[in-house]
């Protein structure tokens, strides 16, 4: 299949509708407005719908009534829009419905700026929205991966009936690379529990209310083993030059690409570093990182992110204090250059 | 009210399952509730119309969060006051079904506001029933936006004042003045004459729908003994007397007559011709022979005035790489690094993949303004190659150990007639001084990217300018 050139922001779009995704309801923000722009641009050629609502509280249910109809439907919005869709998320979690939500994290904590930060990772990993409720969360690194992950999220979102979230950030959505798409998704999963608007589906009801205690328990039960399953079933990472590494650098999204250029330049060094990568931060890969740290080999984890220190407290989780985890990030929209990331793990083999 | 109006309507399910507990043969809704008489009405109007089969209710928060125990219809709960944004979701993926959002008045005045106004501006195709019953019922008689003067809740517990809380909201005078809804009518649930109009408005609501109209929209005036601490006949007579003094009944907006049905229905695109439609690449090009050395690996950074198609120029040379068979990652200024107004990207071209797409030490810099070039000069490798513009320029770089090749790029852009072809005079010196792009893919390229031909002729003779430039300065050299 043949490359193109193109934004990450317009490759998830593509992606959507490929895998059968006919509904976009959105709120422009940046830098997430040009997933809007091309779904309104593509969305009504293939027959489908694009809504520009009047806010993300009102396009995140627009796609929890969607969603409950069976059609593959998707919003999209950055940090601030995120946290305001956060009440619908936890609806659409306790409702069980499937429903891709895109963040391209920008700089915060309020208005913040619009340059690329990774301080959405509490709000989309650990919840965000009342209740006990888990999304699932793809992090992609790559114009590629926008749009893989996107459709990978549709699947999972179908599979499991839980809202799926595709967690990017400033750069990858306005990075352009090439992309190979592949083909449109021909046969969609059969959905009973739907409302349809016919006869058969009436006893179906799409509802996440539960007004015994001893149900309430029950349904939230049901979905912890269900983010159990998703645990065993779909763990994605990627590893680099970690075989022989002693220290194991842990970055998702666009920090895995700068860290993993860090790590060519400290190999040319001779330090033996190598990087794993979380592509799924929902289940998150914990027992890679339990592996890795049994190693004897291994002496040190090194995370890096574009925050406060957010995935690494969920590394210092599981490796439990056999190995010292050191933690550098960057805020405000500012990256680290390579050199800033050499020179760090340089001072952490010191300290430690 | 009489109990005859209560009975069951064929339109509700023969048991109530979904209700909790021993009975489920009755609603949950208080003794002279105004609740579950609109219900049945509207479980009627379905069954006559015969669109019972093809109705989907969404449930609010208040004390109809539990419609669906009875509608024998598809049914959603919603969260509070988002119920016409459902509605709006179930209605673009299922045009033919008939979709009510059924609202109180904490529900669709007060915290749903905006999805109301917004639903009803854009004619969502949908009925929407609003029980304005002056207060929130299911929370313990709280304040509601239509609660009247003077009228005691427990959050209002000295009467509600204007100073403090405004004046009760009228939402039906506030979407009528909205261009889109077709119907908006307000009637009460008071007596047997105003029960007879509210039928006949909840019928209209769903015909409109049925007749694919467009936007309609009841507000019942209801009662709710319990909230306002009545009797039941009490609560009828202040409905009558008391509340339709701030809220007049009648019908605010009627356009139905005149509308023309809605071509709601969208023709889906069949599988195979949806790459074309979402402009993926056909593969029917063909392949080209070129030769690009083993070892490019090619970081550049190109910065200059907005305006100057400096993130262009970038987008060209990662589409040539690209069709080299090369890695490329082409990244815009963003963020922080657009202060000072210079725009600039960097782009990436290697045969080894990618890591960061950020460029920190270029090997190739493309300057067209002094500022880019004061700023990014410093940053380059040594040996690599500065492009700048010496038409707009008027320093030079001032290290020995790079290639200065400076193209007076705007001014032979505009000896071309167009300032604008500056960036691709540039192409051209960059295409003959660079082992990275190849002449042939360039010009076999340009087309797809100037599309009209008055542009692809200037941008063509610019593109000769450049290499001929290009001849010029290896000469000198
Ligand atoms: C986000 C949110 N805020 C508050 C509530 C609590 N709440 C439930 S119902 C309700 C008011 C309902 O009043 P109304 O819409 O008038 O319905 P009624 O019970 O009077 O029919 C409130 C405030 C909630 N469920 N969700
Ligand atoms: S509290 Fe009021 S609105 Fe709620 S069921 Fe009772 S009478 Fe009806
Ligand atoms: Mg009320």
């Amino acid at each position: 299949m043949e490359r193109q050139l193109i934004k990450g922001n317009e490759a998830i779009v593509k992606g959507a509708i490929l895998a059968g995704c006919r509904a976009y309801f959105g709120y422009p923000i940046t830098p997430a407005s040009e997933i809007a722009q091309a779904a309104a641009l593509y969305m009504p050629l293939v027959g489908g719908t694009f809504l520009q609502a009047e806010s993300e509280v009102a396009a995140i249910n627009m796609v929890y009534g969607a969603s409950g109809t069976g059609q593959r439907v998707m919003t999209a919005s950055s940090s601030p829009g995120i946290s305001l869709k956060q009440e619908g998320i936890s609806y659409i979690a306790g409702a069980e419905l499937p429903g891709v939500i895109v963040d391209v994290m920008r700089g915060g904590p309020g208005l913040g700026n619009i340059a690329p930060e990774q301080g959405d990772y509490h709000q989309i990993v650990k919840g965000g929205g009342h209740g006990n409720y888990k999304n699932i969360v793809l992090a992609p690194n790559s114009a590629q991966e926008m749009c893989d992950l996107t459709m990978l999220a549709f699947e999972l979102a179908d599979k499991y009936r839980n809202p799926a979230v595709v967690l990017a950030d400033g750069f990858i959505g306005q990075m352009m690379e090439p992309v190979v798409f592949p083909d449109p998704v021909k046969e969609l999963p059969e959905k009973k529990w739907a409302i349809k608007g016919i006869p058969e589906d009436k006893d179906n009801l799409i509802s996440s209310i539960e007004l015994d205690p001893d149900d309430l328990e029950r349904h939230n039960r049901k979905l912890q083993q269900k983010y159990e399953i998703i645990g065993k079933n779909e763990v994605r990472f990627q590893e680099y030059e970690t075989e022989d590494a002693e220290i194991i650098l842990v970055a998702f999204g666009i920090v895995s690409r700068l860290v993993q250029s860090a790590v060519d330049t400290l190999r040319e060094d001779g330090v033996k570093v190598g990087m794993l990568r979380p592509i799924t931060l929902m289940p998150f890969p914990g027992h890679v990182l339990e592996k890795l740290a049994a190693e004897e080999r291994v002496k040190l984890f090194s995370v890096f992110e574009l925050n406060n220190g957010q995935m690494v407290e969920d590394v210092r989780l599981v490796v439990n204090g056999d190995k010292p985890v050191k933690f550098y990030g960057r805020m405000g929209g500012n990256v680290p250059t390579i050199q800033e990331i050499v020179d760090q793990i340089k001072k952490q083999m010191r300290e430690i | 009210m009489s109990t005859k109006i209560l009975s069951k309507s064929q339109g509700f399910y023969d048991l109530y399952e979904r209700r909790p507990g021993s009975d489920q043969e009755t609603t949950h809704y208080c003794p002279g509730c105004g609740h579950g008489i609109l219900h049945k009405m509207i479980a009627e109007a379905l069954m006559d119309f015969g669109v019972n089969d093809n109705s989907i209710i969404i449930s609010p928060v208040g004390c109809s969060v539990f419609a669906y125990y009875y509608f024998a219809a598809g049914n959603f709960q919603a969260a509070h006051g988002r119920a016409p944004a459902v509605a709006t979701g179930v209605k673009r993926a299922l045009p033919e079904s008939i979709v009510i959002s059924y609202q109180g008045d904490g529900d669709l005045a007060a915290i749903g506001g905006n999805e109301i106004l917004h639903a009803a501006n854009r004619g969502e195709a949908i009925s929407v029933f609003f029980v304005n019953n002056a207060i929130y019922g299911m929370t313990g008689g709280q304040m509601a936006p239509t609660t009247l003067i003077g009228q005691k809740t427990t959050t209002t517990p000295y009467g509600r004042t204007v100073a403090n809380e405004g004046y009760p909201i009228r939402m039906t005078e506030l979407i009528s003045q909205l261009q889109a809804p077709v119907y908006v009518e307000r009637t009460m649930m008071a007596d047997t004459k105003s029960i007879n109009t509210t039928r006949k408005a909840v019928r209209k609501a769903i015909k409109n729908q049925v007749e694919k109209k467009g936007f309609s929209f009841v507000e019942v005036l209801s009662t709710c003994p319990t909230g306002w601490k009545v009797t039941a006949p009490q609560a009828e007579e202040w409905v009558k007397t008391t509340m339709t003094q701030h809220f007049p009944l009648g019908v605010f907006k009627d356009i139905s007559g005149d509308a023309e049905p809605l071509n709601l229905t969208k023709d889906q695109l069949p599988a195979e011709r949806i790459p074309k439609a979402i402009s993926l690449p056909l593969g029917d090009k063909e392949k080209l022979v070129y030769k690009i050395p083993e070892t490019v690996s090619e970081e550049i950074k190109i910065s200059g005035f907005g305006g100057q198609g400096v993130l262009s120029l970038g987008v060209w040379l990662s589409e040539f790489g690209m069709r080299e068979d090369l890695n490329v990652s082409w990244i815009p200024s963003y963020g922080p690094e657009m202060r000072g107004g210079t725009a600039h990207c960097h782009v990436k071209l290697s045969h080894r993949p990618i890591g960061s797409p950020l460029v920190a030490q270029p090997t190739v810099l493309v300057a067209t303004n002094r500022p880019s070039l004061e700023k990014f000069e410093q940053e380059v490798v040594a040996g690599g190659k500065i492009f700048w513009d010496n038409s707009l320029i008027d320093i030079s770089p001032s290290r020995s150990d790079i290639v200065s090749l400076p193209v007076p790029a705007t001014e032979i852009a505009n000896q071309l007639g167009n300032t604008k072809a500056a960036n691709v005079v540039m192409l051209g010196v960059i295409t003959a001084v660079s082992d990275f792009l190849d002449e042939n893919i360039v010009r076999r390229t340009l087309p797809e990217i100037f599309k009209k031909k008055h542009l692809l002729d200037l941008n063509m003779q610019a593109f000769n300018k450049g290499l001929e430039f290009a001849a010029s300065l290896k000469q000198m050299t």
